[in-house]
């Protein structure tokens, strides 16, 4: 049952060959076990999740359960879901007990019935790659332990990987959940742009910020993405769009398909290994009946540099609201309101936030706007035009998702710039506000790597399909972490 | 460009974040790293390229100005540094 698939486990519940409250003691039995060493959970509450178990399979009793009710899930620490510690890896939340759910929360255990195992280890606030900003400290990677899982979403992708959860959810600003798939050979999903609610996901930055689901295959994203995705009015970028059954076109073949290949992807900058997986998954990809053709994203290379602008910009806008006044951390000794302010965010913050914050902070001020800020805004425009004329020759775009494989804990811990590059592939996709994916594709030295692809605005279920004709024809998602058991 | 120390100190004061001469220095290191490889955005040339501010150019949707939220004020004030008689409370701000 640990590494079952989502249908699987579906029709197992439905075929009562187990119960949900079994279920779900397995997973916090497993969590129990290895969360000590893999610190992917910050807040298990066993009591609330068997609870919630026992009301799943009352509704599998009743005959109203729908395909996911009764599975366990685990809940990147981002969403605020009622009655749960909700802290967003970062000492200013590590009070909050959310009085409210998030969208995404509510869909998928209300609505659908997936039973949440707790909240996973994230980089503070979602800013970082390797979940080593997390203030409750680094997630290791179920891998090699002395090696990070990636990041932001590293918890939940340690979860998943070492099969403490049978899938998770994460959210991408820059590759939040197609890194730490990457890293750690899962199947990750960052959707299009309001397709998944932002209502009561902790804002970084507003107009990149999507959630996804983490799974061990596409056809388990596929499923997830059903139960996450739809327009809500309480988000104001949600997307008023028709449903999908993002799961509708798994099994249809690739004969014909156009895959593009960016020639910028394939350069310098990636190491020989994971460039060497990459190329073959293209290999397995034609023998499937998809033809390549080279694209170019000729801007791609300023896609760091304007992140860095509108990410932390937004940052210190959305971050503002975290004043010790309403909720949160408010620090012990102060003077005057000002004082307040400064030293509850001082002591409430992390390094990395603070960096961001007033990086935010002087790119839009007085006499830097338009240099930067707008600056930035344009090369974004930029961007997003290079994929919508490379998508005239292609259908999708195919590439690595990380430079590297999963490097070591404190690595590139010292050097802000470093790390940020580790997510070189896949900003741009969150600038033009694309879908993309990361499905595992072969190792490296022992390492996971991720195959990256990137389809047109709403091509999630071609993605999907994309994903899982090549996980049919291949078994490098099924690899599992050794000395996990 | 290079921030200086007194910049960095302005900055985190916009920010509302206090910090130390010592925690000012690495900021100082940080930042300027960082804006390092932000000035390869200097180079290009973006004149009449209309900035992009949200992945589908939609306008902010708008709503009927009705009520639609419930009264949840005693849950939100439940979670609260401090408050008193309903109010949240903050060091005098008013003499």
């Amino acid at each position: 049952m640990i590494n079952a698939s989502l249908k699987q486990l579906s029709q197992a519940l439905a075929a009562k060959q187990i119960s949900s409250l079994e279920l779900t003691q397995l997973f916090l039995d497993r969590i129990n076990r290895l969360n000590p060493t893999l610190n992917a959970f910050v807040t298990v509450d066993a009591e609330k999740s068997l609870n919630s178990a026992r009301a799943a399979d009352a509704r599998i009793a009743a005959g109203n359960a729908g395909l996911l009710t009764g599975i366990p899930i685990a809940q990147k620490d981002i969403f605020c879901a009622e009655g749960w510690l909700t802290t967003c890896g970062s000492k200013m939340l590590s009070n909050f007990v959310s009085p409210y759910d998030a969208t995404v929360i509510r869909k998928m255990e209300t609505d659908a019935g997936l039973v949440s195992l707790g909240k996973t280890n994230m980089d503070e606030f979602a800013m970082g790659s390797s979940n080593e900003t997390s203030f409750f400290g680094p997630v290791r990677n179920p891998w090699d332990i002395e090696r990070v899982p990636g990041g932001s979403s590293g918890g939940s992708a340690a979860a998943v990987a070492a099969r403490l959860a049978p899938a998770a959810t994460g959210t991408d600003t820059g590759g939040s959940i197609r890194q730490p798939a990457a890293l750690c050979n899962l199947t990750g999903l960052k959707p299009t742009y309001g397709v998944v609610s932002r209502y009561g996901m902790i804002a970084f930055a507003s107009s990149l910020d999507q959630a996804g689901p983490m799974a061990a295959s596409a056809e388990d994203c596929a499923l997830l993405l059903n139960s996450m995705a739809g327009f809500d009015e309480r988000d104001s970028t949600s997307l008023e769009r028709p449903l999908e059954d993002y799961a509708r076109d798994l099994e249809k073949p690739l004969n014909g398909l156009r895959v593009g290949l960016p020639k910028e992807f394939f350069g310098d900058g990636c190491d020989a290994e994971v460039m060497a997986a990459v190329r073959a998954a293209i290999g397995e990809y034609e023998k499937l009946g998809a033809t390549m053709v080279e694209v170019s994203l000729p801007n791609s290379h300023l896609s760091v540099p304007a992140y860095y602008v509108i990410a932390p910009a937004e940052a210190s806008s959305n971050l503002s609201r975290f004043d010790g006044v309403r909720y949160g951390f408010r620090a012990e000794n102060y003077g005057n309101l000002d004082d307040m302010y400064m030293k509850s965010r001082a002591q409430g913050f992390g390094a990395e936030v603070k960096r961001r914050i007033m990086i935010g902070a002087y790119v839009l001020s007085h006499g830097y706007y338009d240099a930067y800020y707008l600056q930035a805004q344009r090369i974004r425009r930029l961007i997003a035009n290079d994929f919508v004329e490379a998508f005239k020759t292609c259908d999708m775009i195919i590439g690595p998702t990380s430079p590297s494989t999963a490097f070591k804990l404190g690595e590139k811990a010292a050097d802000p710039v470093q790390m940020y590059l580790s997510d070189i592939y896949t900003i741009a996709v969150n600038l033009a506000g694309l879908p993309g994916m990361s499905v595992p594709c072969g190792f490296a030295g022992g390492l996971p790597v991720g195959l990256q692809l990137i389809g047109n605005y709403f091509a999630e279920a071609q993605l999907l399909n994309v994903a899982h004709k090549y996980q049919q024809a291949t078994d490098w998602h099924q690899q599992r972490p050794a000395g996990l058991d | 460009m290079s921030l200086t120390l007194d910049q960095v100190q302005r900055i985190a004061h916009l920010a509302r974040i206090e910090v130390s001469e010592a925690e000012a220095l690495t900021t100082q290191s940080h930042l300027n790293g960082i804006f390092q490889l932000i000035e390869q955005m200097q180079a290009v040339d973006t004149t009449g390229v209309e900035p992009m501010a949200h992945a589908q150019d939609l306008s902010q949707r708008l709503r009927e100005d009705v009520v639609s939220e419930p009264d949840q004020r005693s849950a939100f004030q439940a979670i609260a540094p401090e408050i008193e008689a309903g109010l949240y409370l903050v060091p005098k701000v008013i003499e």
